[in-house]
């Protein structure tokens, strides 16, 4: 194929859009990711790290920090270009819903047929390739500032870029397979950045948490692709979910398991799937993982919460909606069983969620929370059928959840920055008897401390390495040893950099950041007309509370779920506004919070102005035609344009719901409502240092449950985590494969030994006795050895059989082997 | 197809390597010397390997290469040897990893000719097992392939080495005892020891009026089955019978565990797929009742697969010892070889009987995957082997709970852990994962519940390769290593790096190996 007609056909162009940053992401990786070997004492050394004493590590050079930064912008730059000329061709397109741009080729041989991988871009991935891009494009830049300081920036930007790919492949793929692979990758992905700090405990272990909870559902969803491969014969969406007769088909055949529930294949298989998304997209019971994914660089927290990972979750149900909804007719208030899971799941975690984030403290846990509930939000609108609405929500909080998470990055970076000023005044001021204290407060450091102080100074512990390394393994020279043992780092008191209660009157050093967060807040809170979260939000609630006068149970359920846990979004927003930006700094460090100047300050806002942008005007897209005045500004033709695109997507158009005053009013109450109740409490008078939240006597006994998110992490380590660690260990090792299996065989083993012995000490005694009185009395056993001699030949086999039976057993034994087993 | 002008191929591939490990014995005691030339004899093979996977046509049907010689008349045994798509991928495996193995055991210091040698001797086993289509070739290399593993383990394993490698040869030569009856049994009866001739022979003997020397015919067919399956289910190795290999992995040097792993394992199900499944339809189709419960003999195998999958995958996550929790993945990931050639063993007894039963496009892609898993796992094993042997190699400690860290000091073995750590997860993208798959696909319409448990094994792979990298790489770096030379040699790396670029590759476009496999394959179920 000749390169022109590749780029000028629009059908292979699509190929493209994941290439820049997949590409990105082995270049860094083979190529520009280079460390220089400094000790970790140098000042070059990031504050992220433990103390090594002195020891050699690696940091990235600089040459390779800033060519790594620019492969992996140029590569996610690329990907934008190219997705925003895929989405021209896209737009241009009559009925794109029946005109895809699609190509496929062969992956592998499956008996006579083959299976099939290509990309597919038709309404939704349209859609979807105006925000995934866009909000990554953001997300990189602001990373180049964010991690700045990091000695290990190229592999940050190396794993960014294979995320950011991962997720292109998923957005683009037009099987269910090459979605699932995109959907695992950035799996690893998130494991990785998760776990980016991986010296840190709470760290690694919230990446493998984050790893494990997710692979719970993959598993079963992988199930549900093998099922659907099995039923169908393909994954292809357009042949499954563009076919009528196949969703007939496998809507009336009946499950292959579970049969007394009544459920069809393509019930059990959309079940499969949602469960997929339960885990991926963080719903209960699986969201345990997403609050502590916290953990990993803040860039990391808004690929994984806005642009990427938990998106696939929803974009992947989205996708297969046809599929889930067969055999029910949710117009009619006949909902499959896997509408019926997600209308229940995503509008008991919507409000589940959203009561935790009313009672955390650090910044990044709030939004966290309020992610979770969003994602309900938007499960449960698919789960009643409100097709349009879900991914309207599903970009809306894109958004303005990146622009959230970013600017709550800025923040804690201010914070660092505050924290870094004030430790630098201290230690002017006190010298080192404050640093001695603190060793004494906190004993595990100081033993630390003293554990690198010795292998510093090279006595004991070297000596012992000497003897161990033996031969070949000249033990590397220790350049740059310091002989000063005092590590000023790292020993101080800990300060949370991320504790709201340690913020406050943050508005006025850092005013970008506070006006970019106030925009994404209200987006989340849903602030009437003016904001992105507004129109969205309201679309789920106009369609459940169309379904709800039409007299459907899962509407009403998931309306007034909802509903609630719209106010307490408002109100939560309003609490980390107030608590973080309003009134006066609680404590020094937040005092002297700032971005600093310079680049690392420019890449900080930048992205956070251009997501404010989409944060408010990305709704008007997706307005009501009937709403009063606004309705026929932004939707003319009658029809609101995001409703109308997206809709084509499936086979037939979803009807758009009639236009009802009630559920806007209720969205204008509960918004304003619960930012009025936030503004009450944290706004109009404004915590000052000390205070106590406002929260904990007005919740009473529920706010420890609250704080300590229902104790369901608890929970899990004692059903789950704790069982199965013994299990592995002491049942399947120990007792099955050492005692039961090699038990058995050692009793063989001890009972041919007993045999064996046995003989031997008969043999021992026959031939002393042979030995011993051959001189003596040779004559007298002539007699003996005639009868012997018998000439029957069953005898002499006999002998040779008792002959080689021994010599076996000698070997046996005279080598050890018997007696070794334990 | 002959190289060198006159020499048969497949029989090159055969002796050359005896005839190089025999040289290398007789070169003079010089490590480097020893070294290089079995790297060269390694090489030269590998070279031959890919030469004639690539140069076998999977359009073609029939064995290709095939040659047929007399050979011991008097037993109606002959040299035949020939290769389908199934032996030309297993071929391709062995010959990619002797080189590899040759070069990571550049480790070794004593004894390098003698430890040189035995892996080439070793390839012949495996060689001459793959091209086998006489059943007495095919024992004959089968137990040959024993004898150089025993003497490597034996000698130059680890502390625990005299248990292991004695463990492991009787273990393997219990199993060979009803191999060799039975393979005597079928001889006799046949009068041939040609497997593709056996195929139609065996399957059809009903003996004297249905018995055999006196004996009902079930009896005897289903001891013949016992004596193979038995053996098999050792080499795979299949749960109960695996608790040889935890052992036998660890203790062996690196390369050992390699070869293992990488190759000899895959001797037991290549066996069960060219001997046991097509001998033993009506074996594997018969009903029989444990506790009251009917199952077929495809079944309960199917049954000892997922205990495979689900138990290996838990004794390996409840490891301190990096090589036994890599030799406990290999129990994890065999399995799911099992789980496909029981639903194959099951769908090809109903196509000989002509019932109806499972779909041939299931058993087409089950098979498929259990021979595509064979070859991944032995590119994943063999290089998680590798990464552990090279940590143990350089710190003397297999206990996981010693490490810590290591990321700081060895960024880039870092790297190439978690890449091979993934590769052995099954993620998607790399090798693995397309094999489990067709595996799961082809696995649950046939035993669903069985799937169903076999996900929780899944789960669990995830678990204990996270517990692996947790513990070598992550927390912070333990301070007692901090003099130690902890990252990747430049050997070693050269030795995993084509290993990982297949990961990748095969990962990312799999057809140009599994067409060849799915040709042969779809040919045994009439496609």
């Amino acid at each position: 194929m000749d390169w022109n007609s590749f780029i000028s056909n629009g059908n292979f162009l699509p190929w493209l859009i994941p290439v820049g940053p997949l590409l990105a992401f082995l270049i860094i990786t083979l190529l520009t990711n280079r460390s220089k070997w400094i000790p970790a004492t140098s000042e070059e050394y990031g504050g992220s790290h433990p103390d090594y004493g002195g020891m050699l590590v690696p940091v990235v050079t600089d040459t390779s920090r800033v060519v790594s930064v620019v492969v992996g912008l140029i590569g996610i730059l690329f990907a934008w270009i190219v997705s925003l000329i895929v989405v021209a061709h896209a737009f241009a397109i009559d009925h794109l819903g029946e005109n895809v741009i699609a190509s496929s080729g062969t992956w592998f041989d499956t008996g006579v047929t083959a299976f099939k991988m290509g990309i597919l871009v038709d309404p939704l991935t349209t859609i979807m390739l105006i925000m995934v891009p866009l909000a990554c494009t953001c997300i990189f830049i602001y990373s180049v500032g964010y991690m700045a300081h990091d000695p290990r920036q190229s592999r940050f930007f190396s794993l960014i870029a294979l995320f950011a790919g991962a997720m292109l492949t998923l957005v683009v793929a037009d099987n269910l397979l090459l979605l699932f692979v995109g959907w695992e990758v950035m799996g690893l992905c998130s494991y990785m950045l998760i776990g980016f700090w991986f010296e840190k405990e709470s760290a690694y272990k919230a990446a493998i948490k984050a790893f494990t909870t997710t692979r719970v559902a993959d598993v079963i969803m992988l199930l549900g692709i093998a099922y659907l491969y099995a039923s169908t014969g393909t994954l292809s969406f357009r042949d499954i979910l563009h076919n009528q007769a196949t969703l007939t088909a496998l809507a009336h055949s009946p499950a292959i398991l579970f049969g007394g529930l009544g459920w069809s294949a393509a019930s059990l298989i959309g079940i499969f799937l949602v469960v997929g998304t339960i885990g991926k997209s963080a719903q209960f019971p699986l969201h345990v993982w997403l609050p502590d994914a916290m953990e990993g660089p803040t860039p990391v927290s808004a690929m994984i919460h806005a642009a990427a990972m938990v998106s696939a979750g929803v974009y992947m149900i989205i996708r297969m909606y046809p599929l889930l909804s067969a055999g029910g007719d949710p117009g009619a208030g006949i909902l499959s069983p896997p509408m019926v899971l997600m209308s229940v799941v995503g509008a008991f975690t919507a409000l589940f969620a959203a009561t935790i984030a009313v009672a955390q403290n650090d910044i990044k846990k709030v939004l966290a929370y309020s992610t979770i509930s969003q994602l309900g939000f938007m499960v449960s609108a698919l789960g009643i059928g409100a097709y349009i609405a879900a991914a309207f929500h599903l970009i809306t909080h894109a958004f303005f959840k990146a622009l959230l998470f970013m600017a709550s990055g800025s923040v804690i970076h201010g914070m660092e920055h505050g924290e870094h000023h004030v430790h630098e005044h201290h230690a002017h001021a006190h010298g080192h008897d404050e640093l001695a204290a603190a060793h004494d407060q906190h004993p595990a450091m100081s033993e630390a401390h003293v554990e690198a102080v010795e292998a510093v100074t090279g006595e004991e512990p070297a000596a012992a390495i000497g003897d161990e390394s033996g031969e070949g393994h000249p033990a590397e020279p220790t350049a740059h040893v310091e002989p000063h043992a005092e590590q000023p780092t790292k020993v101080g008191p800990v300060f949370d950099p991320q504790d709201m209660f340690n913020m406050g009157g943050l508005r006025k050093t850092m005013p970008v950041t506070f006006y970019t967060f106030l925009l994404g807040g209200l987006s989340l809170a849903g602030f009437p007309l003016i904001t992105a979260g507004f129109w969205s939000k309201d679309e789920i609630l106009g369609d459940a509370w169309h379904g709800t006068l039409l007299g459907f149970g899962a509407s009403a359920l998931v309306f007034i779920f909802l509903a609630v846990a719209a106010f307490l979004t408002a109100f939560y927003t309003m609490r980390q506004i107030g608590l973080t930006f309003w009134g006066d700094a609680r404590t020094e460090e937040a005092k002297h919070a700032s971005l600093g100047k310079g680049i690392v300050a420019v890449t900080m806002t930048l992205p956070l102005i251009i997501l404010a942008f989409f944060a408010v005007v990305a709704g008007f897209v997706g307005v009501s035609p009937q709403f009063p005045i606004l309705g026929s500004i932004f939707s003319s033709g009658g029809f609101s344009p995001f409703e109308h695109f997206v809709g084509a997507t499936l086979l037939t158009e979803p009807e758009a719901v009639p236009f009802n005053v009630f559920p806007v009013l209720v969205s204008f109450a509960v918004s304003l409502g619960g930012l009025y109740a936030g503004y009450l409490l944290y706004w109009r008078k404004p915590l000052v240092a000390g205070e106590v939240d406002p929260m904990v006597n007005m919740l009473g006994p529920v706010y420890p449950i609250l704080k300590n998110k229902y104790y369901v992490d608890e929970l899990y380590i004692r059903v789950f985590v704790k069982p199965s660690q013994w299990f592995a260990a002491n049942v399947a090792y120990q007792f099955i494969d050492k005692g039961i299996i090699d038990g058995f065989l050692s009793l063989i083993a001890r009972v041919f030994t007993w045999i064996g012995d046995l003989l031997k000490n008969l043999n021992l005694w026959l031939i002393d006795g042979v030995g011993d009185g051959v001189p003596e009395a040779i004559g007298k056993f002539g007699g003996w050895i005639r009868w012997l001699q018998s000439g029957e030949i069953q005898q002499y086999m006999l002998y040779v059989a008792i002959a080689a039976l021994v010599i076996g057993i000698i070997f046996a034994l005279t080598t050890g082997v018997l007696h070794a087993a334990p | 197809m002959t190289i060198f002008g006159t020499i048969d191929v497949l029989s090159f591939l055969v002796f050359a390597p005896a005839i190089g490990a025999l040289i290398v014995l007789l070169l003079p005691q010089n490590k480097w010397l020893a070294r290089w030339v079995a790297l060269a004899f390694a090489a030269i093979l590998c070279g031959v390997s890919v030469a004639v996977f690539f140069a076998y046509n999977h359009a073609v049907p029939d064995y290709q290469f095939v040659i047929q010689t007399k050979w011991f008349d008097l037993l109606g045994s002959s040299w035949h040897i020939g290769i389908d798509g199934i032996s030309a991928t297993m071929i391709l495996l062995t010959g990619l990893l002797t080189p590899l193995a040759v070069l990571v055991s550049f480790e070794v210091e004593d004894r390098v000719n003698a430890h040189m040698a035995l892996i080439l001797f070793f390839a012949t086993g495996l060689f001459g097992v793959f091209v086998a289509m006489d059943l007495m070739v095919f024992f004959l290399f089968y137990e040959l392939s024993l004898v150089p593993m025993y003497f490597i383990i034996d000698q130059w394993g680890g502390p625990n080495r005299k248990y292991a490698s004695t463990k492991f040869f009787i273990y393997s030569m219990g199993g060979s005892l009803g191999m060799l009856l039975a393979t005597q049994l079928i001889g006799f009866t046949a009068h041939t020891f040609d497997i593709q001739q056996l195929t139609t022979i065996w399957p059809a003997f009903n003996g004297a009026n249905g018995t055999f020397l006196g004996i009902p015919i079930e009896t005897v067919k289903g001891l013949a089955f016992a004596g193979f399956f038995v053996a098999f289910c050792i080499k795979v190795p299949v749960w109960p019978f695996h608790t040889w290999l935890p052992d036998a992995h660890s203790e062996a040097p690196t390369a050992g565990s390699m070869l293992l792993a990488g190759v000899m394992l895959k001797l037991g199900a290549y066996g069960f797929l060219r001997l046991v499944i097509p001998l033993f339809p009506d074996v594997w189709i018969s009903q029989i009742s444990i506790f009251g419960l009917s199952i077929s003999v495809a079944g309960l195998f199917a049954v000892l697969a997922v205990l495979g999958i689900v138990l290996g995958a838990f004794a390996a996550f409840g490891q301190t010892d990096i090589k036994r929790l890599v030799a406990y993945s290999s129990v994890n990931h065999m399995g799911f070889v099992a789980l496909g050639l029981a639903v194959a063993a099951l769908a090809y007894a109903q196509s000989y009987f002509k019932v109806a039963g499972i779909d041939p496009q299931t058993a087409i892609l089950a098979m498929n995957g259990a021979v595509f898993q064979m070859f991944n796992h032995g590119l994943s094993s063999a290089g998680m082997f590798l990464l552990a042997g090279a940590v143990y190699h350089k710190t003397h400690t297999r206990d996981m709970t010693q490490y810590g860290g290591f990321w700081v000091k060895a960024p880039i073995y870092g790297g190439i852990f978690i890449f091979t750590s993934m590769a052995s997860l099954g993620l998607p993208g790399l090798n693995g994962f397309v094999s489990e798959f067709l595996v799961v696909r082809g696995a649950w319409p046939v035993f669903t519940v069985l799937t169903l448990i076999a996900m929780i094994g899944l789960l669990f792979t995830g678990g204990y390769i996270l517990k692996g990298i947790r513990a070598v790489l992550h927390g912070p770096f333990n301070m007692h290593w901090r003099d130690y030379h902890l990252e990747i040699d430049l050997r070693e790396f050269v030795a995993i790096a084509p290993l990982m670029v297949l990961m990748l590759v095969t990962g990312l476009a799999p057809n140009w190996i599994l067409s060849v496999i799915n040709a042969s394959v779809t040919r045994i179920f009439g496609g």
